[in-house]
């Protein structure tokens, strides 16, 4: 076979996102309780593309190709259940053609989509742990293999395959329906939804363990279904576009938040030329979209905080009063532990440094919050550093230190410790 | 200028389990190895080969089912380049991506038969 002059160089992660498109697409021919049927015919036609191309080059439209192979492969198998001999020739022709237009129709894009979107309201069904969740998404919508979910959620190979095993099983035992569900359990199940995408962005965002490449690749990935999730007729929702507002505005932090070296640059020394531009008018534009009916969810008020950041042209000139009027409205719909601490950070932004170390120490559950989470002693003993009260600045700092698994966040809170008077 | 084989030897892709990121960079590897013995005017050609197949052997012959070599020890396919030496051949096939996967290539020269003898 003689060399193609033409594209030798594929879009990145095409096999991941097109995988993704065709487990959904052969789930919704096979039916769910039939997986690893169409797991393997994935893996299949993958290992049909390896072989052809890569002695030769990419055809014009590498996700076509993978989509007809898939597609060949799906009317085989149908044809082979109805090999029937007690029919006659005629009707076992008619009933092949038929089966080759239907299919067909699951292929068209329209189609693909929804068949996504179905896929996404499984694996969030609410009777599934939040870590299975995420675990068989990544699995199942995203085509990531077992041992990249494992290092992307800083987990083991064996504890992933254990969580997708017992996801998959409580699907089949529970008959849950691969479908996107209708009226007031629509509205529950988006909920489930915006959760999952949420952890799966912070779980990129926030982890300092695992490696840039990876983590940047679960920002990315949950932005993608997010912005999926908002295509869609039954996803396109005020809250939808609130989540993917903020995906984007933290997502133009990205690159700044970590130097040379490994190091934690804090967002007040962050060089805010070096925030995405593009990511932050994206932020903006679906903010905007978010702004329609009377739907007020969380989400529209962390993209409002993040925002404000975006506004601020420095830390100093950020509007932190209107940022606290923020704060106290997050805290209505999300009376958590971080995020008071959060707003008692801004407490002390604001001067306001004794109620921001008395806030953070009615926390509900403090004692028990410090024993274990360095970032609770991390944030109290630089207040208390800032207060003057040296000693116990030391003991919540180092405490911190020996908390925290990130060698990223050794290296600041040593930092810290080191200046103190 | 001579030419050469190249026979891939290694487990098959369903033995290797890729994650469908993994089997993007492997190609990847594959493309640009190609078109980097194209550019260089040594590739002449290559093909896969399927798994499977059939086997025959014995005095009195049998058909058996699939190439009975196991594991990394299977065909996958070959190409030909050309090369001044087996040295330079060698020299070349160690831009072959499958190593760390278990993979192996064999180095032949193809004999050219001459017209007379």
């Amino acid at each position: 076979m003689s060399y193609g002059e033409s594209s030798r160089q594929l879009v990145d992660h095409l096999f991941r996102h097109e995988a993704g498109k065709m487990i959904a697409v052969l789930t919704r021919i096979f039916g769910i309780h039939n997986l690893e049927l169409v797991e393997d015919t994935v893996q299949e036609t993958f290992l049909k593309a390896l072989q052809v191309w890569k002695y030769q080059s990419i055809p014009d439209n590498p996700a076509g190709w993978l989509m007809q192979v898939a597609r060949n492969r799906t009317i085989d198998l149908i044809r082979r259940q109805h090999k029937m001999a007690d029919i006659s020739e005629e009707l076992r022709h008619r009933i092949q053609s038929d089966t080759e237009q239907v299919i067909g129709e699951f292929f068209l894009d329209t189609e693909i989509a929804d068949s996504q979107l179905r896929m996404i309201f499984t694996c969030c069904h609410p009777a599934l742990n939040p870590e299975d969740q995420i675990a068989l998404t990544l699995k199942t919508v995203s085509g990531f293999g077992v041992s990249e979910i494992a290092k992307a959620l800083v987990s083991s190979e064996g504890t992933i395959q254990k969580r997708l095993y017992r996801a998959r099983q409580y699907i089949q035992e529970h008959a849950i329906r691969f479908e996107i569900p209708a009226g007031e359990l629509l509205k529950d199940r988006l909920e489930t939804v915006y959760t999952v995408l949420y952890l799966l962005f912070n779980e990129g965002y926030n982890s300092s363990k695992s490696d840039e490449l990876i983590r940047y690749d679960l920002c990315a990935e949950a932005m993608r279904l997010c912005k999926l999730l908002s295509e869609h007729q039954v996803g396109n929702t005020p809250s939808s576009f609130a989540l993917l507002s903020l995906m984007c505005f933290q997502a133009s932090r990205f690159d700044s938040r970590m130097g040379d070296d490994n190091t934690i640059i804090l967002l007040e020394h962050q060089d805010r030329k070096g925030w995405n531009q593009d990511l932050i008018r994206r932020g903006y534009h679906y903010l905007s979209l978010s702004a329609s009916g009377n739907e007020l969810s969380v989400y529209h008020i962390e993209s409002a905080i993040a925002a404000e950041h975006c506004l601020a042209s420095d830390f100093a000139s950020t509007n932190w009063e209107a940022m606290l009027k923020l704060y106290d409205y997050l805290l209505e719909h999300k009376p958590i532990p971080i995020v008071q601490l959060n707003r008692a950070i801004l407490l002390a932004q604001l001067g306001r440094l004794e109620t921001a170390i008395d806030t953070i120490l009615g926390i509900p559950g403090i004692d028990q919050l410090l024993k274990h989470h360095y970032i609770y002693n991390a944030v109290l003993g630089d207040l208390y550093g800032k207060a003057n009260n040296i000693t116990e600045a030391r003991r919540l700092l180092e405490k911190a230190y020996e908390l925290t698994p990130s060698l990223a966040e050794k290296k600041l809170l040593k930092d810290k410790i080191d200046h103190l008077p | 200028m001579k030419d050469f084989m190249f026979i891939f030897r290694g487990p098959t892709p369903e033995d290797l389990k890729m994650s469908p990121e993994e089997s993007q960079a492997n190609m990847q590897k594959w493309l640009d190895w190609i078109r980097q013995l194209n550019e260089t005017g040594r590739y002449k050609g290559g093909d896969p080969l399927l798994p499977g197949g059939k086997t025959i052997q014995g005095k009195k012959p049998v058909v058996t089912d699939g190439p009975f070599a196991e594991g990394k020890e299977l065909l996958g396919g070959y190409i030909i380049i050309s090369a001044e030496s087996l040295e330079e051949a060698t020299q070349t096939a160690f831009g072959f991506p499958d190593f760390e996967i278990q993979g192996s290539v064999e180095i032949r020269e193809i004999m050219k038969i001459p017209m007379h003898p």
